[in-house]
C-alpha cells in the first residue's frame, strides 16, 4: 500500500513537472509574440495539454519499434479442464452409484462397498480435490433460482439430481459408496460408540439448520458456507488454512469413535437424502430371508440406525400415547411461531455475513475507519467513487432479503423441531430388527453380521 | 408420498433446467476492476496462489526504467535484488535491443501479490496484470478470493472464454 502511494505520488510529481514545462514554453512564446496571438497560444496550449492527457489515457509509453525485427511473444494462457472431463465425472458418479446400489441391494457385499469407497475417496476426493460434490451443489441450485445472472452448469445439476433420484428408488446408496466425504469417514471407523437416543435426535436437527442457513446465504448471494466449512476438502487438497486443518483432523479423530459425525450431525444434503430414502421403493434389508432376532446386526451398526422390534404391550399399558400426540400436534404452530420470531430477531445479525451490508454498517457505526489506510475494503470503496447512499441502498436491499429469508428459515426450523417431537410419540409396529430408512447409509455392515443364510 | 417427492424433485430440476448451460464456469479476474489489494496472494486455497501475473507484451513499452520491475524508491539505478519490486524475484528482465527490455514472469515463483501490477498500472502502461491460471486453479465452487475481493473483480466466466487478458489496448468504456 505504502509503495503504491509512493509510486502514485512520484507519478503526480512527474505530471506536475511536465505541466510546468509546458507553461514555461508558453510563457516564452508569449514574450516573443504580440498580444493578439494570445488567443491562439492559449488554444495551442490547451490543445497540446489535451492531446498529452489523451495519449496518457491510452498508452503512457509508446509501443516499441524493433530494428532487429524482434517479434513480441504473446502471454501464455493454459486452458481450463476440458468440458469432456467434467461430463466424464458425471459418468463416473453414475457408475459408482449403480455399483453401490448393486452391492448394497443385490450382491449384499460389504467388501465390495469398502473397495468402492476407496475408489470414490481416491477419485472424487484426492484426484478431483472434493470439488464438485453433490453436497455443495445445493447452493448452485439455490443460486440459479435467486440470481438472474447465474445459470447452473449441467454437471452441477446432474450432481445434485442423480443421487437424490437413486435414493428415491434404492435408499441412501450414495452415502454408502459414492460420496467422498462419507467414504473418508466410513473407512476410519475403529471403535464406534452408541449414542443415547435423545442425543442422536437432537444432534440430528443440526443438518436442517445448516441446510436452511446454507440456502439463505446462497440465495442472498452472500456465501457458500457448505463449501467454505467443508472439513475434509482441506485434507483432499493436502492444503488448508490452519483452522480448517484442525477442524478436519478433529472430525477424523472424532470419527474413529462417533462414526460418520459429519454425515449424521452436519451434512445438509442428508436432509433431502433422508426424506427420499424414507419413501424409497427398495431398500437394503438386513437379512436375506427371515429374521431370527439374534440382535447381532444392531450391535454391528455404528450409526445407531437399526430399529428394535417394538413391544406393543408396554405402550398400551402406559396409555400416554394419544394424549401426548395431541399435545405435540397442538404445539407445532407454537414452534413455527417461535422459529419465525427467532428468525426475525436474528436477521440483522445474519446479514452481517454479507460483505456489502458489513461494509455499510462499518462505515456508519465507525466513520473513523475512513482514515485507516490498512482497511483494504474501506479504502477500495472510497477509491471506486461510489457514494455512501448507493452503498446503503444496496445494503438495505440485501438486508430485506435476509429479513424475509431468515423468517422463512426460522419457521422451517420450528416445523422441523415440532415434527421431530411428534415423531417420538408415534408408535410404529415392528416385529424384526429393521434399518431406519432415513438414517441408514446402506453401508452393509449389518448384512455381514447377519447369520441367516440365503 | 414417493410420487410427490419424485414430482417435487422433477419440478426443481425442470426449473433449474430452464436456466441450465452446457458450458462450464471458471473464475477470472477483470484486470480493469482489479485494485491490486494483494488479497489474491493470501486468500486462495492454493499456496502459492493460482493467481499469477500475466504480461500483455503488446501493451508493454519495453522500458529500461520499469515501474513494475524496479522499486520507486530504489537506492541506485541498478537491477540489484534490493531494487526489485517483486518479493520473490519472479520477473525476469531480458535485453532485446537498445533501449528495449522485455519482462517475463516466472509462474513458478509468482505468488500473485500484485505489487508489480500496482507499479505498472500507476507508473507504466498497465501491461502487467493478474489472471487466474487455469491449469493451477482448482475451480472451487465458490472462489475464496472472490468472496473477499474488495472491488468485485472476480466473477464466473464461461470456460470457453476463460481469460481476460489485456492486450492491443482495449479500453473499457
Amino acid at each position: 500500500m505504502n509503495q503504491k502511494t509512493k509510486i502514485e505520488s512520484s507519478h503526480e510529481l512527474r505530471a506536475a513537472s511536465c505541466k510546468s514545462l509546458v507553461n514555461e514554453t508558453a510563457n516564452c512564446d508569449w514574450k516573443l509574440h504580440a498580444f493578439k496571438y494570445a488567443k491562439f497560444i492559449v488554444f495551442a496550449v490547451v490543445f497540446f495539454l489535451s492531446t498529452f492527457t489523451l495519449s496518457a489515457q491510452q498508452q503512457r509509453f509508446p509501443k516499441p519499434e524493433f530494428d532487429t525485427g524482434y517479434e513480441q511473444p504473446s502471454p501464455i494462457t493454459p486452458e481450463p479442464r476440458a468440458l469432456a472431463l467434467e461430463y466424464f465425472d458425471v459418468l463416473v458418479l453414475l457408475l459408482v452409484l449403480s455399483a453401490a446400489t448393486w452391492m448394497a441391494l443385490k450382491s449384499r457385499s460389504r467388501q465390495g462397498l469398502i473397495w468402492l469407497s476407496i475408489f470414490t475417496l481416491a477419485y472424487f476426493g484426492f484426484y478431483r480435490n472434493g470439488c464438485i460434490c453433490s453436497i455443495g451443489s445445493i447452493q448452485n441450485v439455490t443460486l440459479t433460482f435467486f440470481d438472474p445472472t447465474y445459470a447452473i452448469s449441467l454437471t452441477a445439476l446432474l450432481f445434485f439430481v442423480l443421487p437424490l433420484l437413486f435414493t428415491l428408488f434404492f435408499g441412501r446408496t450414495f452415502c454408502a459408496g459414492a460420496c467422498p466425504l462419507g467414504a473418508i469417514q466410513d473407512l476410519i471407523v475403529i471403535k464406534p460408540i452408541s449414542l443415547p437416543k435423545w442425543l442422536n435426535k437432537t444432534l440430528g436437527l443440526i443438518p436442517y439448520l445448516y441446510l436452511s442457513l446454507a440456502v439463505l446465504f446462497a440465495a442472498t448471494g452472500t456465501d457458500f458456507i457448505i463449501c467454505r466449512y467443508d472439513p475434509f476438502v482441506g485434507i483432499f487438497r493436502m492444503d488448508a488454512k490452519l483452522l480448517m486443518a484442525i477442524l478436519g483432523i478433529s472430525f477424523l479423530l472424532m470419527g474413529m469413535f462417533v462414526a460418520r459425525p459429519y454425515c449424521r450431525f452436519l451434512c445438509p444434503y442428508s436432509v433431502p437424502l433422508s426424506w427420499m430414502s424414507r419413501f424409497s421403493k427398495w431398500h437394503l434389508t438386513i437379512t436375506p430371508s427371515t429374521c431370527i432376532q439374534c440382535k447381532l446386526c444392531a450391535n454391528s451398526c455404528p450409526f445407531d440406525a437399526i430399529d428394535y422390534p417394538t413391544n406393543e404391550k408396554e405402550v398400551v399399558k402406559s396409555g400416554l400415547g394419544p394424549k401426548r400426540f395431541l399435545t405435540y400436534v397442538l404445539v407445532i404452530p407454537l414452534w413455527v411461531a417461535l422459529g419465525v420470531f427467532v428468525g426475525n430477531r436474528s436477521h440483522v445479525f445474519l446479514s452481517k455475513a454479507n460483505s456489502t451490508v458489513y461494509l455499510a454498517e462499518l462505515l456508519i457505526s465507525h466513520p473513523e475507519v475512513r482514515n485507516d489506510p490498512d482497511n483494504i475494503d474501506v479504502q477500495t470503496f472510497m477509491s471506486l467513487g461510489k457514494t455512501m447512499d448507493e452503498l446503503v441502498v444496496e445494503a438495505e436491499k440485501i438486508q430485506d432479503k435476509f429479513y424475509l429469508g431468515s423468517m422463512i428459515a426460522g419457521g422451517f426450523m420450528g416445523l422441523v423441531i415440532g415434527m421431530t417431537l411428534l415423531n417420538t410419540v408415534v408408535f410404529r409396529k415392528r416385529q424384526d430388527y429393521e434399518p431406519h430408512k432415513g438414517n441408514c447409509f446402506s453401508c452393509a455392515r449389518c448384512v455381514d453380521y447377519c447369520p441367516v443364510e440365503k | 408420498m414417493r410420487f410427490s417427492l419424485l414430482l417435487s424433485l422433477g419440478t426443481v430440476s425442470a426449473a433449474a433446467l430452464r436456466k441450465v448451460t452446457t458450458d462450464d464456469y471458471v473464475w477470472q479476474i477483470d484486470p480493469f476492476k482489479c485494485t491490486q489489494c494483494g488479497r489474491c496472494a493470501t486468500e486462495c486455497v492454493m499456496s502459492p496462489s493460482a493467481v499469477k501475473c500475466v504480461h500483455a507484451f503488446d501493451l508493454c513499452g519495453y522500458c529500461d526504467l520499469c515501474g513494475g520491475y524496479l522499486k520507486p524508491d530504489a537506492n541506485a539505478r541498478s537491477t540489484a535484488a534490493e531494487n526489485q519490486l517483486c518479493p520473490t524475484a519472479a520477473i525476469e528482465r531480458r535485453f532485446i535491443e537498445e533501449p528495449y527490455f522485455e519482462y517475463h514472469i516466472d509462474e513458478d515463483l509468482c505468488i500473485g501479490c500484485a505489487k508489480c501490477v500496482a507499479g505498472c498500472t500507476s507508473f507504466g502502461n498497465g501491461s502487467l496484470h493478474l489472471q487466474i491460471i487455469h491449469d493451477i486453479c482448482l475451480n472451487c465452487n465458490e472462489c475464496s478470493i472472490a468472496r473477499v475481493c474488495p472491488s468485485d473483480a472476480i466473477s464466473r466466466v464461461p470456460a470457453s472464454e476463460a481469460y481476460k487478458v489485456k492486450g492491443s489496448w482495449t479500453n473499457p468504456t
